[in-house]
């Protein structure tokens, strides 16, 4: 039955890989990995119709195949372009790439709150990664930041509208993955947001898992107990017996207690299983799963820094986490946001800093 | 030349009814296509050179014939009247006054590619013309030439008015599927292109208004014979409409033989520059495309006199020349303010971005602010060069071509008009008050080398 | 109010509906929402929505994100008459600046508002595709072309004298 599928040749940077007719140039440079792989913000395997959107994955096609060599007339989205055999693509080799990527990592930190000392998502943010690789040193942007009314999508999940970049997983993920939807992108243009328009709230199984595809803090886990920097846990892969879904998760402990569950995500940052609301909300307890061991963390992100340590603080700098690469000041935080004041030493509040305790240790300060 | 095709009966005495308009010869070339083969209508079009109108200029023929053609699958022909470009308002001209023109346009066009619904997307605005176009239909369907075996060639055919609800972006051919699937209007992401998988994943047509009533003219004369009128791949007539600071704005058809400044000065179009003023600069295409001044407008870089057609107008690529886009011709005469006319389509392609894509979504905002900024006074020197590198950022990296389209008329009015800018920074209180006047934009046809 | 089509409208939804085949219903729906905002009070309150969304079996947010989309539909009540006076550039170069300057200080609203009586509502919209006719503005299914602060005021005393 299964018809034999055509081998394509493609050059990414130099590097040739052979991959099945059909197969796009982002997942051809993830079959290559590396420098190559073209950051992804809104594209997700699992997802049906993602991607396209976010533009940080263009690409320059050189050469657009063997039996067409014509070099392609614009950047192309990688996560949405499939591969011809012969094909030649350029990413961090392509000036004009990497110019139109600082663009759009400028213009999806245009509207950014930049509050990223208390957002939950932090270390773990796709966004705060692209922002220190592509970044640029400072700000254009001299105006007020959009702001959004506030609306509560109940018990599970919180929103903070500002810091979303308007990926659509979330939406494809509600349509897809639970069984019914009540979000979506209301408005247009530069005003549209996530919202329910009338209060409701998203509580139906499966809905949090719009909560790991989610790039930046946008959605985050309203369970999430005793809100923590990421670094400061411990992620171990566990698992239980679950009627609705796999059960398998990683857990985010401190010592006894689950801070948090997720779901297992693979090394570009994609759920491997969806997990069912259960799981995720209800299970709490480490008695609740059986541990299976330390979870692996991509030594890009983070939350390795902290990893596997007894300390909750901690104490490699930057620049030995990320391979020897000094870090890079996106943009003077203090001078774009208030709540990163710098009269308050963050480090010096004890217990995790959460937005909470900061706003205390502002009024003290 | 004044040749009219498409609005020669326009101003007949109850054109708009179908028994007028046949006693004048309407419909005739139903009565012939239908003797003929599909594919040979495709031919006699691809023959015609006809481009299309509402804004691309892809040739019509060409674009008919990638339509896919798989078995059991219907396919469609949608016919784009959604005209919200700024500038453009020729479309709305043709199907008020000569509905029926259209119409017949319609009939032939989906016999020739195989639809047997055909539906005409228009602007939610327009919405008095919905009943204009909704009684033509009917009047052709109580006169056979449209339902079920029409003529009794065995061909069926609906045609059904849809109307927007005000998204300039729902002009995109895409956008406009969604829309008309009963969606927001956010264009896709091609490929697949609308002739492979379209309207409800059938393969597709999607055509401007007028480029369908071309299509009656080009099967009553023949290809070849269209082919004729015009000048090189600008074949057949174009209707302008011409707005902004003149004598006699409207809507005019022409063959694209008439020079820039003919259709400008002469009586028979624009009647000359209103209240005697002068000529400072015109966006020849509909707000999308790159503003000229005077000097280049009516002369290319070249020196040579520049002609209302499809390659006279791009004559010098974005450097010193425009685009014919949708037929939209503003004119601005020497007290307008360049900076303010561009403040004003920023403002546009700001609010009618759908919002998908990052560099569109925030980078129009963000050139509107600045704008905003330099003419109120408060714009520093240093805003002139950011506004050129977010448009450069924007340009080429979007889903769909209205980044493109906010981007260059931007990067056009500093390209030509850098100093008016930089005399809203250095005059800050000055600009609140006055206009910058022509400088050398003047009507003085000092030909730049 | 209640929010129900009366049995002929009724009669013209089942109409829309039939202009696309089995299963693609969906594509009723701007068609759909315009007469409900002509029925239920010139906008489109979240019952109207829901009721729509009712009326093709689709889920309410699949409305909601439709309707906050395009420009014409009010999501908030409006008075009986909405002035939409153009301000692109085409209409700017023609004075329609001066249009809108003249409409707030006469009716003594801003943008956006509504006058006390509930009478009028301005609202300032992007190209209507009159740029030749300019300054214009769009009240209601007509367009009002070649604006002056005479003929705006004839207008706004035809509706006072047509109440
Ligand atoms: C933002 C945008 C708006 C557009 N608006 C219109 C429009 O209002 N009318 C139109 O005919 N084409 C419009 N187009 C062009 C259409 O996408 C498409 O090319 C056209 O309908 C094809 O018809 P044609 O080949 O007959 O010109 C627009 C394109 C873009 C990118
Ligand atoms: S909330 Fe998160 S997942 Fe949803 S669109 Fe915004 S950034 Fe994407
Ligand atoms: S370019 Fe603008 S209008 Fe087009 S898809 Fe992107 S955001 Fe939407
Ligand atoms: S990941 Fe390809 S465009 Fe967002
Ligand atoms: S600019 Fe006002 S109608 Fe076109």
């Amino acid at each position: 039955m299964a018809e034999e599928i055509k081998k394509m040749k493609v050059t990414i940077d130099n590097i040739t890989v052979e991959v099945p007719q059909g197969t796009t140039i982002l997942q051809a440079a993830r079959m290559i990995g590396g420098d190559v792989v073209p950051p992804a913000m809104c594209y997700y395997t699992k997802l049906q119709g993602s991607g396209g959107k976010c533009r940080t994955c263009l690409v320059e096609v050189s050469k657009g195949s063997e039996a067409d060599p014509r070099p392609m007339p614009k950047l192309v989205a990688s996560c949405r372009t499939g591969v011809m055999d012969g094909m030649e693509v350029k990413n961090i080799t392509s000036p004009k790439v990497l110019d139109a990527r600082n663009g759009v990592v400028e213009f999806l930190l245009l509207n950014h709150p930049l509050d990223c000392p208390i957002c939950d998502q932090a270390g773990e943010c796709h966004l705060q990664d692209l922002g220190y690789e592509h970044g640029k040193e400072a700000t254009r942007y001299e105006f007020k930041r959009r702001t959004f009314e506030k609306h509560d999508l109940g018990p599970y999940i919180q929103l903070h509208m500002t810091r979303c970049i308007l990926c659509y997983r979330c939406v494809y993920t509600a349509d897809q993955v639970s069984n019914k939807r009540v979000h979506g992108i209301l408005s247009r243009g530069d005003h549209a947001e996530i919202a329910t328009y009338i209060e409701k709230s998203l509580d139906n199984d499966f809905i949090g898992n719009v909560i790991d595809v989610c790039p930046v803090g946008a959605l985050t886990d309203k369970t999430f107990r005793f809100k923590n920097r990421v670094w400061f846990t411990k992620p171990v892969n566990a698992h239980r017996e679950c009627k609705c879904c796999s059960g398998k998760v990683t857990l985010w402990q401190r010592g006894e207690e689950v801070l948090r569950v997720t779901a297992r995500k693979d090394q570009w940052g994609e759920v491997e299983d969806w997990i069912c609301n259960e799981c995720r909300f209800e299970k709490k307890k480490v008695s609740d799963w059986v541990i299976e061991g330390p979870t692996h963390v991509s030594r890009h992100s983070v939350i390795s820094q902290g990893h596997y340590e007894k300390l909750n603080r901690p104490t490699e700098t930057f620049s030995k986490v990320h391979d020897g690469r000094k870090p890079k000041l996106l943009m003077d935080i203090h001078s774009v946001s208030e709540v990163n004041d710098p009269s308050i030493d963050l480090s010096a509040i004890n217990g995790p800093a959460t937005g909470k305790v900061f706003e205390q240790s502002k009024k003290q300060a | 030349m004044a040749r009219k095709l498409l609005l020669e009966k326009a101003h007949v005495e109850g054109i708009r009814h179908f028994d007028v308009y046949r006693r004048e010869g309407g419909y005739a070339s139903v009565e012939k296509a239908l003797k003929m083969d599909p594919a040979s209508i495709v031919e006699e079009v691809k023959k015609s050179g006809l481009r299309g109108r509402g804004g691309a200029g892809f040739a019509t023929g060409l674009k008919w014939s990638f339509l896919a053609k798989p078995e059991g699958v219907p396919r469609y022909l949608v016919c784009n009247a959604d005209e919200s470009e700024p500038g453009t308002f020729k479309d709305r001209f043709l199907m008020e006054f000569i509905p029926h023109l259209l119409i017949e346009g319609l009939i032939v066009s989906s016999f020739a590619l195989g639809s047997n619904s055909t539906y005409i997307y228009i602007r939610g605005e327009y919405a008095w013309i919905v009943g204009i176009l909704e009684q033509a239909i009917a009047e052709a369907k109580q006169n056979g030439f449209l339902g079920k075996n029409i003529l009794g060639a065995g061909f069926d055919l609906e045609i059904y008015v849809q109307r927007g609800a005000g998204a300039y972006i729902c002009g995109e051919e895409t956008a406009l599927i969604e829309s008309l699937e009963g969606k927001r209007g956010n264009p896709r992401i091609k490929p697949p292109f609308p002739a492979i998988k379209g309207l409800w994943d059938c393969p597709t047509v999607v055509n401007n208004v007028e480029t369908l009533a071309a299509v009656v003219p080009i099967i009553n004369m023949g290809g070849e014979e269209y082919a004729k009128i015009g000048v090189g791949r600008s074949t057949g007539t174009k209707l302008i409409s011409a707005c902004g600071n003149i004598n006699k704005p409207g809507v005019y058809e022409m063959d694209m033989t008439i020079s820039v400044e003919e259709f400008i000065y002469s009586d028979e179009y624009c009647g000359g520059i209103a209240n005697g003023k002068k000529l400072k600069a015109c966006i020849p295409g509909g707000s999308s495309v790159p503003i000229l001044p005077a000097n280049l407008l009516l002369k290319t870089a070249k020196g040579e006199t520049r002609y209302m057609n499809y390659e006279s107008l791009s004559d010098g690529g974005f450097a010193s020349g425009s685009m014919m886009g949708s037929g939209g011709f503003i004119v601005l005469d020497e007290d307008q303010c360049v900076v303010r006319h561009t403040l004003t389509l920023a403002r546009f392609y700001r609010h009618e971005s759908c919002g998908q894509c990052s560099p569109c979504r925030e980078g129009t905002g963000w050139m509107e602010k600045i704008l905003q900024k330099i003419e109120n006074g408060k714009g520093v020197s240093s805003d002139i060069d950011l506004l050129w590198d977010i448009q450069r950022k924007i340009e080429g990296n979007t889903i769909c071509p209205l980044g493109d389209a906010a981007a260059w008329p931007v990067a056009a009015a500093i390209r030509h008009f850098r100093d008016e800018f930089e005399w809203h920074v250095n005059n800050p209180s000055l600009c609140l008050t006055q206009n910058y006047g022509l400088a050398h934009y003047a009507d003085e046809l000092s030909v730049v080398a | 109010m209640m929010v129900k089509f009366s049995e002929h409208k009724m009669k013209e939804v089942e109409a829309i509906i039939a202009r696309y085949p089995t299963g693609k219903h969906k594509s009723a729906l701007i068609p759909i929402l315009h007469l409900a905002q002509e029925e239920f009070g010139g906008w489109l309150s979240a019952e109207s929505m829901d009721y729509v969304a009712s009326i093709l079996s689709i889920a309410s947010i699949e409305v909601y994100e439709v309707a906050t989309f395009y420009s014409m539909f009010n999501l908030n009540p409006v008075g009986k008459h909405v002035l939409e006076v153009c301000q692109t550039g085409p209409c700017m170069l023609q004075g329609s600046d001066d249009i809108i300057a003249y409409i707030k200080s006469k009716l003594g609203i801003a943008v956006g508002e509504t006058t006390a009586d509930g009478m009028f509502t301005l609202k300032t919209v992007e190209c209507l595709g009159a740029c030749g006719y300019a300054p214009m503005m769009q009240m209601g299914m007509h367009y009002k072309e070649h604006l002056t602060p005479s003929k705006v005021d004839e207008i706004i005393a035809h509706c006072y004298n047509h109440k």
